[in-house]
């Protein structure tokens, strides 16, 4: 696996390649996702005329580098899963184009995706669901060798799946057990060995904790961080809507609203320098785990609610709702703008001050 | 039965658990037997035990036949006809001088024969068009379930009917027949289980993770999606064997020679006020296997529906 990745990176290395020459990645960026729209149609009638579209994902752009975990957040709704699930294929995503490890998957056919599938794995949020209930726990976390037929023997086989078992802190004498014999945290450990029998270069989480105890988030986040530090490159798609755990993991965080990315930078400038007013709103609705500030912190409250996919605002989706919006936020699209090293917004009022700077 | 259901809550028998790495969720304790727990609430019920026991009588009969009878089912003997119930011929003889008791076990093996034959090809081609069907959608949905629509739309006996006519008597059409008329209910059930496991995220684990198509429907679609046609099967059973009475009854089911509770009631029918034993003995047996298998199948769905669990 490793040779194969070294050719397609020495391919792609040199930008006169006609074939890759179109917006050529830098080298250690393993993700590149541009323009992203995923629409679901509505369909009515027995002849099921389509009579409107959800638009999940409208246009979103972002890059990862390797060994990188690029946390999504956002409210339900957003998209936020939806971009998972068409980086990972499982949606055929409407339009948009993404490169994983320099190569345009997007369109490519599912015969010629599917040796690629290993190396892109999913974790996903119901511990419950997401684990055929009539497969044991070993041979839930062996599908992927079998499916890719990445082992040899039955010991061989056997083997592996025991080091999955090990390696996300879980007795493989528990290998013939049922997941419904499970707890929760333990579900989930189960999907991550699914996920890691791939030997994946990209992992999204879908919500990985979301479904899970206090207590025993901080145990799969601690397991996840973990993982990341002892593989070389191994680079997570972290999708939560609790912007502190996100924060926690992430090296650089994106905000998502109504299908769009709003702002991309690191935990520390998202804190300390929210832009966006829509993730000043966000950040203000974190909880302060002492109650003295809790109780006398100020917060930004929204007013209304999230419009409705199918029928989006014209121009700046969130113009609706933002304490700031002008006239021109009704009826211009922002696009992410740089503002900083490893710091994007998309919002007008961003442009416009940085307009008048330069004036 | 009683130390299955003490059994039941103590037992915690598996490997220990040792602490393995960092530390273990929670104390996983081996719960309840699932298989056990599907006993205690199968034989939970008076009439379900009775049900049981007539299927095991009816094919302890079925198997032994030739030992159980009395007499050869097929022998004539017009000396002897229209004989009343005596120590020789318990249940006296026919038209045609043979011993009804003989032709009632033997009607057994027919009875089991077109019912188990009939619930084996129906289940198995309906399990697999309603899979195919749930699963690819699209075009393949569309004709498979618009086929079974068209069929649906006759009353099942009235399409055996016709189908037994069309392909004649016998025991091979007769199986033939019943299958094709049962075969949308097994298609409308799987094909509606099948979307709903489709839901599942395992399923979309399935395809992020590369297997085919054929692996998720085999693998991991059919385990999940068989139960309720497991239910159906055991009260179509019942039905089928009605239906096979019926079409025996009205002489296209089995032909003459062979032996079947239906065409023994329909000729005893012209001496029912002088040996009414002729037809209500063959009559009773349908009702009571009918009824019998009906109690099983109300069994089998109550211990295997999962919203049941803990009521029961």
């Amino acid at each position: 696996m490793n040779e194969a990745r070294a050719t397609e990176t020495r391919l792609v290395g040199r930008p006169q390649d006609a074939e890759v020459s179109v917006a050529v990645p830098a080298n250690d960026v393993i993700l590149k996702v541009e323009d992203l729209r995923m629409y679901f149609p509505i369909t009515r009638g027995l002849l099921k005329r389509k009579v409107g579209e959800v638009k999940a994902v409208d246009g979103v752009s972002f890059t990862i580098r390797r060994g990188e975990t690029l946390g999504l957040v956002g409210e339900s709704g957003c998209g936020k899963t939806t971009v998972g699930r068409c980086i990972s294929r499982i949606y055929q995503p409407t339009d948009g184009r993404i490169w994983f490890e320099h190569r345009e998957i997007s369109k490519l056919a599912e015969k010629e995706f599917r040796p690629l599938r290993r190396h892109i794995a999913v974790i996903f949020q119901d511990p419950y669901g997401s684990l055929d209930p009539r497969q044991t726990a070993g041979s839930i976390v062996g599908e992927p060798l079998e499916i890719h037929k990445m082992v040899r023997s039955k010991a061989e086989y056997r083997e592996r799946v025991a080091g999955l078992f090990a390696k996300v802190g879980l007795d493989p004498a528990l290998m013939s057990r049922y997941p419904h014999e499970f707890s929760g945290g333990q579900r989930q450990r189960i999907g991550i060995a699914r996920a890691l029998a791939g030997d994946p270069s990209l992992i999204i989480c879908d919500e990985p904790v979301s479904a899970l105890d206090v207590s025993i988030q901080a145990q799969i986040i601690n397991l996840l961080m973990d993982l990341k530090e002892g593989s070389s490159g191994l680079t997570y798609i972290f999708i939560a809507h609790d912007l502190s755990v996100v924060k926690h993991i992430s090296d650089r965080i994106a905000v998502m609203y109504l299908g769009r990315v709003v702002e991309i930078t690191t935990p520390a400038e998202l804190y300390s320098n929210p832009i966006h007013p829509y993730t000043r709103a966000l950040l203000s609705a974190v909880c302060v785990p002492d109650p003295d500030i809790e109780a006398t912190r100020e917060r930004i409250v929204l007013e209304g609610e999230v419009p409705s996919p199918v029928n989006p605002p014209s121009g700046c989706t969130f113009h609706a709702r933002c304490p700031e919006a002008t006239p021109a936020c009704k009826t211009t699209v922002p696009k992410l703008t740089m503002v900083a090293e490893d710091h994007e917004v998309a919002c007008l009022r961003v442009a416009e001050a940085a307009v008048k700077e330069e004036q | 039965m009683s130390d299955v259901s003490e059994q039941v809550f103590v037992d915690q028998s598996g490997p220990d658990q040792v602490p393995y790495g960092r530390p273990l969720d929670a104390e996983v304790a081996r719960p309840v037997s699932e298989w056990r727990r599907f006993l205690r609430i199968f034989f939970q019920r008076k009439l379900v035990v009775f049900g049981v026991a007539v299927l095991v009588v009816l094919v302890v009969v079925a198997i032994f036949a030739p030992w159980i009878a009395t007499h050869d089912p097929y022998r004539n003997d017009m000396s002897k006809a229209l004989r009343s119930p005596s120590s020789e011929h318990w249940l006296g003889t026919d038209s045609l001088g043979r011993d009804t008791f003989s032709r009632l076990v033997y009607g057994a093996r027919t009875a089991l024969i077109v019912g188990f034959g009939t619930v084996a090809v129906a289940s198995v081609v309906g399990m697999i068009l309603g899979l195919l069907a749930g699963f690819l959608g699209g075009w393949v949905n569309a004709i498979i379930m618009r086929v079974m629509d068209a069929l649906m739309g006759f009353p099942m006996l009235v399409l055996a009917l016709l189908l037994a006519a069309v392909l004649g008597a016998g025991i091979h059409n007769v199986i033939i027949a019943l299958s094709i008329a049962t075969l949308p209910a097994y298609t409308r059930l799987m094909c509606g289980e099948t979307l709903s496991v489709k839901e599942n995220e395992y399923i979309m684990a399935q395809r992020a993770m590369g297997a085919k198509s054929l692996r998720t429907m085999v693998k991991h679609i059919l385990p999940n999606a068989f139960q309720p046609t497991l239910v159906l099967v055991t009260s179509m059973l019942g039905n089928v064997i009605l239906a096979e009475a019926g079409l025996s009854f009205l002489g296209i089911g089995i032909k003459p020679p062979g032996v079947a509770w239906g065409s023994m009631t329909a000729d005893g029918y012209r001496f029912l006020e002088a040996h009414p034993q002729l037809s209500f003995a063959p009559a009773l047996c349908i009702m009571v296997v009918v009824f019998a298998f009906n109690m099983v199948g109300d069994g089998l769905r109550d211990a295997l529906d999962p919203k049941l669990r803990g009521v029961l």
